[in-house]
């Protein structure tokens, strides 16, 4: 099966490789390898002159092979939309629609992405919601400010009575135009690795780790082993405190303090683990382009296994406890439910998706970086319910916690970080890495010169948050809350 | 049940005792050292280095309120002229405060940069109920800040807390760069906080806009009618950072480590 160029995670190829077929095929590609089991991954545009350029990246999961394939269009354009035969386009056909402009005919759901925000003083149309009709139907409006200290997006939940039926988020509010600050300051290096790591803030060596593995391909300099495993390392920590934080909260939204209390404390253990390593309890600081900038000390690597040891130890403990109390069963099974063919229709990705059945985890099917060198197990629980997510979650843990300790174990000597050579001439990669909510994919495009013509990122959360609202439907407005941090999806990474 | 008192026994008192005395340890990157008398002539590494122009030359000095505290300029320094020290107490009430430069010690820092007005004590010493807005924030500071409440930091020992309605808030915490988008939402949020009312900007971004200061989708129209009263640094902002600069405004920060009014709980 091929639809296009074929090439690997995190390997440059020339931009001239990538077909520049007509519209038709490009469309008739993309929906053949869909139906054979290829993967959307990437799906944007690029401003040429004249018109505009839009590429596309699917994966062979099976195999380990990416395609990429291209089509150009003329402003105000349009062409009959793909989401109709795969909905897993749907939103990056919305988002190419929004950014140039080429209208996606046929498109059920085609609304702003990022614009269209009420007072806000922003081109294009106005963000309609769906609406129901009928005596009994309610709305419920939530946000953009919630009542916590999260992130802001607005939901709005129609229900009748306590259940719900549709549940529209909008998103856009954190709106900060990274995609264009790459470009902006393409000349500063540092500020791009400092942006790549603000891009979602509890994905810090997922995104960096991307960028850099972008720049380390483009400039054909791999970074050395020792650097390579102690990414994974630091990815790995990454996971472990997000999962143990999220634990927390789920045990939080169902009232089980003790649960909230034990994984709280145990998750301030690793993250204080990570600022042993670098300096920043989410790992800023860590990635260079070229390796890592801190280097693991057998002093280092003794704290780090202690943390470890100590945080499995009492996750396993605290698992125990909260999987084992009904009352909160009672909360998670049977709640907010994603069936795996409504999982794999629309492409989720991570811990969201393998807790609905689907084995996908780009550590195992596109390996990069350190996660070249060993097995990772791609692990599933069938039931796509609130209890898979947090369960899938408490698993994860155990396996973060054997890769740590297994890269501690054998760290490759060699340096941790080497020059990088100036990104090569009109070249074009994906660099994909499992950032903790999963698929995180950047794609950089060069110009004559090698400066970057065109950065794109794509957060899981992309991917995601279709998913958020499509699991709440028939389920009480209450259940909203722990279905949601069963997903704990990123607002910044999907805004950009 | 076995279990669950296992559990509880291993979880034990994970609380911080001395929560305003307690330190970040090293490799922490917080206050930065500058010594200028240590900068080779002409040379300007580490401005060059700084992604969001925090370090300035003639003099050598660094503003807290842009540094994302990466350490790049730390690494391209060929001379040791900036160390960053694990120093978190990086609050200030002026904004012109956090431009520090050589003659500038951490403990000199610390000492004097959070200004505690009486009124402040007055009318907030004993109880503030702060509203939390991100307004573009990356859920870095989001996290610290909630972290501020954890078992280990409780910062509510203080009478600290955040609150879900900003009609229930004395203050308003702001983090991220203020979106374009979320510049509306931000203003409605400010204005229902009822008077007498504070503003604390946390973090990089809030304070000026940091990495994302030159973006176009950033709309930072929001500070000409709202006075910031708290500048509490970092990149994120460390939850001591943020208990101590609050502490220190409300003047809560001065008593005896088992003083009650410090919220000091004795340890066993």
């Amino acid at each position: 099966m091929t639809i296009g160029f074929e090439f690997k995670n995190g390997q440059a190829a020339a931009e001239a490789d990538i077909p520049r077929l007509s519209p038709d095929e490009f469309r008739a590609g993309l929906i053949r390898g869909a139906a054979a089991g290829l993967r959307p991954v990437l799906f944007f545009g690029a401003p040429e002159t004249p018109g505009i350029r839009l590429y596309a990246v699917a994966a062979d999961d099976r195999n380990s092979n990416l395609f990429a394939l291209s089509t150009t269009f003329r402003e105000g354009d349009s062409y009959p939309a793909i989401t109709p035969e795969v909905p897993a386009f749907h939103l990056f056909e919305r988002e190419f629609y929004e950014d140039f402009g080429v209208k996606p005919e046929g498109h059920p759901w085609l609304k702003p992405v990022r614009r269209g925000i009420a007072g806000a003083a922003s081109a294009g149309p106005a963000y309609l919601f769906f609406r129901m009709d009928g005596d009994e139907v309610h709305e419920v409006g939530v946000g953009p400010i919630h009542a916590g200290v999260i992130e802001p997006g607005h939901f709005r939940f129609s229900c009748t009575g306590e259940e719900v039926h549709h549940l529209e988020i909008q998103l856009g509010f954190q709106h900060r135009g990274v995609e264009n600050l790459f470009l902006l300051r393409r000349d500063h290096a540092g500020f791009r690795l400092r942006l790549a790591e603000s891009i979602a803030g509890d994905s810090v060596i997922g995104h960096a780790g991307a960028y850099a593995g972008a720049m380390e391909a483009l400039g054909r300099s791999p970074a050395e082993r020792r650097a390579l495993a102690i990414r994974v390392i630091a990815q790995e920590l990454e996971r472990f405190g997000v999962h143990l934080g999220d634990l927390a909260a789920l045990a939080g939204d169902v009232a089980y303090l003790t649960g909230n209390a034990a994984f709280s404390a145990l998750r301030t253990k690793i993250i204080n683990a990570s600022l042993a390593l670098c300096g920043s309890r989410f790992g800023r600081g860590l990635v260079a382009v070229g390796g890592v900038r801190c280097d693991i000390s057998p002093e280092l690597r003794d704290v780090l296994r202690a943390a470890v040891a100590d945080a499995e130890d009492g996750a396993r403990l605290a698992a125990d406890v909260l999987f084992g109390s009904s009352s909160v069963l009672a909360r998670f099974e049977k709640a907010g439910i994603v069936y795996p063919e409504t999982a794999r229709s629309l492409g989720l990705v991570g811990p969201a998706a393998r807790a609905s059945g689907l084995a996908v985890d780009v550590r195992s099917d596109h390996p990069y970086g350190g996660y070249a060198y060993f097995p990772v197990h791609k692990m599933t629980l069938a039931s796509g319910d609130v209890f898979s997510r947090a369960y899938i979650r408490s698993v994860e843990i155990g396996q973060s916690a054997r890769i740590i300790r297994e890269q501690l174990d054998a760290l490759p000597e060699g340096a941790i970080v080497r020059p990088v050579a100036a990104p090569s001439a009109d070249a074009f990669v994906v660099s994909m890495t499992e950032g903790w909510r999963g698929e995180i994919a950047h794609a950089a495009i060069t110009d004559g010169e090698g400066r970057l013509r065109r950065y794109k990122i794509k957060d899981p959360s992309f991917h995601n948050w279709f998913g958020l609202a499509l699991a709440v439907r028939k389920n009480g407005i209450s259940d909203f809350p722990v279905c949601n941090k069963s997903f704990n999806l990123s607002y910044c990474g999907f805004d950009l | 049940m076995f279990e669950l008192i296992k559990l509880r026994k291993r979880h034990g008192r994970p609380v911080i005792p001395d929560v305003l005395g307690a330190a970040v340890p090293p490799p922490f990157r917080g206050f930065p050292l500058l010594t200028e008398a240590r900068c080779p002539d002409g040379c300007e590494a580490c401005v060059r280095a700084c992604p969001t122009g925090a370090v300035r030359k003639g003099p050598l000095r660094l503003d807290l309120g842009a540094c994302v505290f990466c350490g790049d300029c730390e690494s391209a320094c060929p001379a040791g002229a900036i160390r960053f020290s694990p120093g978190h107490r990086l609050g200030a009430t002026r904004r012109d405060s956090l431009v520090v430069d050589s003659s500038i010690r951490a403990s000199d820092y610390a000492g004097s940069a959070v200004e505690s007005r009486r009124e402040i004590r007055r009318l907030f010493g004993r109880s503030l109920k702060l509203r939390q807005v991100s307004a573009g924030g990356c859920n870095g500071c989001e996290m610290e800040l909630s972290a501020c409440n954890n078992v280990n930091f409780d910062m509510s020992r203080f009478g600290i807390d955040f609150v879900a309605s900003p009609r229930h808030a004395d203050g308003l915490v702001l983090t991220g760069p203020v979106s374009r988008n979320m510049a509306p939402a931000l203003r409605d949020a400010y204005h229902s906080l009822a008077e007498p009312k504070i503003v604390v900007a946390v973090g990089a971004c809030a304070i000026s806009g940091g990495l994302f200061a030159e973006s176009p989708d950033v709309d930072r129209s929001f500070f000409n009618d709202a006075p910031v009263d708290l500048h509490i640094p970092g990149c994120p902002t460390h939850p001591l950072s943020f208990i101590r600069a609050v502490c220190d405004f409300l003047g809560r920060a001065g008593g005896r480590a088992d003083d009650y009014r410090t919220g000091v709980i004795r340890s066993r």
